[in-house]
């Protein structure tokens, strides 16, 4: 796969991954409303990797499909970040997941959109408003939770503690994403500036800095991802062939 | 989903209302006005009203259960979304349907904790489980077809906020049909498997399909009351009926066999007979002893035990501002 297929796949996988684990809240979320909101971010989530998955299909060389991508995969072809494969644990490291992640697709995509690549851009140009809203929900919880009570403090510092050690990668450049010409190692200031003051905001401290956990584009993940893909692959591995 | 009485005896009119009010409210149900919030309204219309509007809400939350059950291990991305999509707007159901409830002097947490406590009842279609994929399938087509005829007259029903709510919902509901019953024709169009599959699931649903309209007229006390004013607009045996009669065909388009051997069309009265349905099973499944009302009741309690500590953290915020924005004026 070249670097400009591999870069969409990347993104497709970023968005499909992160998904999967927002709509296993569905129909369980603490709220009816927070059900509904968690929904609708998976189901833009969803609809994102089955565009970015089909164009990396077609630049690829148009033998596999979007679909084909998502279910015929194993762990180590799969491209995206550690942080998105993070279980959904309580809504705490849901959210806090969610906050540092949207953040960070916000901005990406908001670059992208201005990209000499018009596939990327078309994409990036709908998703962007999206994830807008992601990363505003998300903001806005980590407010209530870590000003709500001393109950929910404490658990969106913990989950924050959690998922901390996954957002370095977010931000680390190499060949694929110079071939795709966006700089995400020049989003981190700007992404900075959105954590600590919605973090501020919350009268919560930043995480103290630790050695990022690292592999996701290599495909080397965390334990986790593999639950994952058995679940959401299954029925395309058990009945092959077979069209839903 | 739910629209039938599922307490199964007669309700008590225990309030002596005024009667020139009662004789001005039936006149104005009678001339199919709707009523409105503010209005007045006799206690048993009230009571009715809570009931059957909590009970459709709180089977639009449990029939998320069922269905999310297959979300994460959905075929292929197109169909992820889509039943993700249909979970949502289920939720959505049950936020407007607890919002026509409350206008009628009830709470939603007063309406979930009966739903708990296991006071208030729900479909008992939900209470069957979902097994394969084709579930899904025979969910969207039998479970949403059977509602969807239970609803249509219900756009028409007295009450304002229920019957306004219910356009809304058929609208939705008649996507969440299709989608099922093009999940039953791929399958039925695929592999010996994925037809299995299918049949498989029209036999387990097919049944718990028409126990949704309740039971039969003459075991059904509240029927009559309820179709006076309006808040029934057909009876359970009608809508059965049409529903045997528009979903046979659809099978039988698609390969699938209908599981009852008394099945037959009947040239003159233009419809199908059908054989009994096993009445004591619904009555059991009422009781709450389908075969997972134990796994849905948990699934929602644990959501809203669990859940209970982001709710109280979102109702201090919320006061931690208001209270701010006090002292800053």
């Amino acid at each position: 796969m070249d670097a400009l297929a591999t870069s969409a796949l990347r993104l497709g996988d970023d968005s499909l991954v992160l998904g999967q684990r927002l709509s296993e809240w569905c129909g369980h979320a603490p709220a009816l409303e927070i059900d509904l909101s968690l929904a609708n971010c998976a189901l833009d989530l969803i609809g994102q990797a089955t565009h970015f998955l089909g164009l990396a299909g077609e630049l690829e060389g148009k033998v596999r499909d979007a679909d084909t991508l998502a279910y015929r995969r194993d762990v180590m072809d799969f491209t995206n970040c550690l942080l998105v494969e993070q279980q959904n644990g309580d809504f705490a490291h849901t959210i806090a997941r969610q906050f540092l992640f949207s953040n960070y697709q916000e901005l990406l995509f908001a670059g992208l959109t201005a990209s000499k690549h018009a596939r990327f851009a078309e994409i990036a140009a709908k998703a962007v408003k999206e994830v807008a809203y992601h990363a505003k929900l998300a903001s806005d919880w980590v407010v209530r939770l870590g000003d709500g009570t001393d109950e929910s403090r404490t658990r969106m510092i913990a989950a924050l503690d959690w998922m901390w050690r996954f957002s370095d990668e977010l931000f680390v450049m190499d060949e694929v994403d110079a071939a795709l010409g966006i700089d995400k190692a020049a989003l981190r200031p700007a992404w900075d500036r959105r954590i600590d003051a919605a973090l501020a905001e919350a009268a919560l401290e930043r995480p103290s800095p630790r050695r990022g956990v690292m592999g996701g584009r290599a495909g080397h993940h965390s334990e986790q991802l593999g639950h994952l893909l058995s679940e959401m692959q299954f029925l395309q591995r058990s009945y092959p062939g077979a069209t839903w | 989903m739910y629209t039938t009485d599922l307490t199964g005896k007669k309700q008590a009119e225990t309030v002596a209302e005024d009667p020139k009010k009662l004789a001005a409210f039936e006149a104005r149900v009678a001339n199919d006005e709707f009523i409105e919030p503010k209005d007045w309204m006799p206690e048993a219309y009230r009571k009715t009203l809570i009931r059957q509007i909590s009970q459709h809400a709180h089977s639009e939350i449990v029939g998320m259960l069922p269905e999310g059950n297959w979300i994460t291990r959905a075929p292929n991305l197109r169909r992820k979304a889509i039943l993700i999509a249909k979970v949502q707007d289920e939720g959505g159901h049950g936020l407007y349907l607890y919002s026509a409830a409350e206008t009628l002097g009830i709470s939603r947490d007063e309406m979930t904790e009966a739903l708990h406590a296991g006071k208030a009842k729900y479909s008992t279609i939900f209470n069957y489980p979902t097994l394969t994929w084709a579930d899904i399938g025979a969910i969207g087509w039998l479970v949403d077809g059977a509602a969807i005829m239970n609803q249509v007259p219900l756009q028409r029903t007295s009450y304002g906020p229920y019957a306004r709510a219910m356009v809304r919902i058929c609208k939705e509901e008649s996507f969440h049909q299709r989608q099922g019953y093009e999940i039953m024709m791929a399958m039925m169009a695929g592999t010996p498997d994925q037809q299995r599959m299918a049949q498989d699931a029209m036999n387990r649903w097919w049944w718990p399909a028409l126990m949704m309209f309740g039971p039969p007229d003459d075991r059904s006390p509240n029927t009559e009351q309820s179709l006076r004013w309006r808040i029934k607009r057909e009876t359970n045996d009608e809508l059965r009926q049409k529903f045997v009669d528009i979903t046979t065909p659809q099978a039988e388009a698609i390969g699938l066999k209908v599981p009852d051997p008394a099945l037959k069309w009947n040239a003159k009265r233009g419809s199908y007979d059908f054989g009994e349905v096993d009445w004591e099973e619904f009555y059991a499944v009422v009781r709450g002893e389908g075969p997972v009302a134990k796994e849905r009741m948990q699934a929602r309690v644990n959501a809203w035990e669990d859940g209970a500590w982001v709710r109280d953290a979102a109702r201090a915020h919320a006061e931690k501002r208001a209270s701010a924005k006090v002292a800053a004026e």
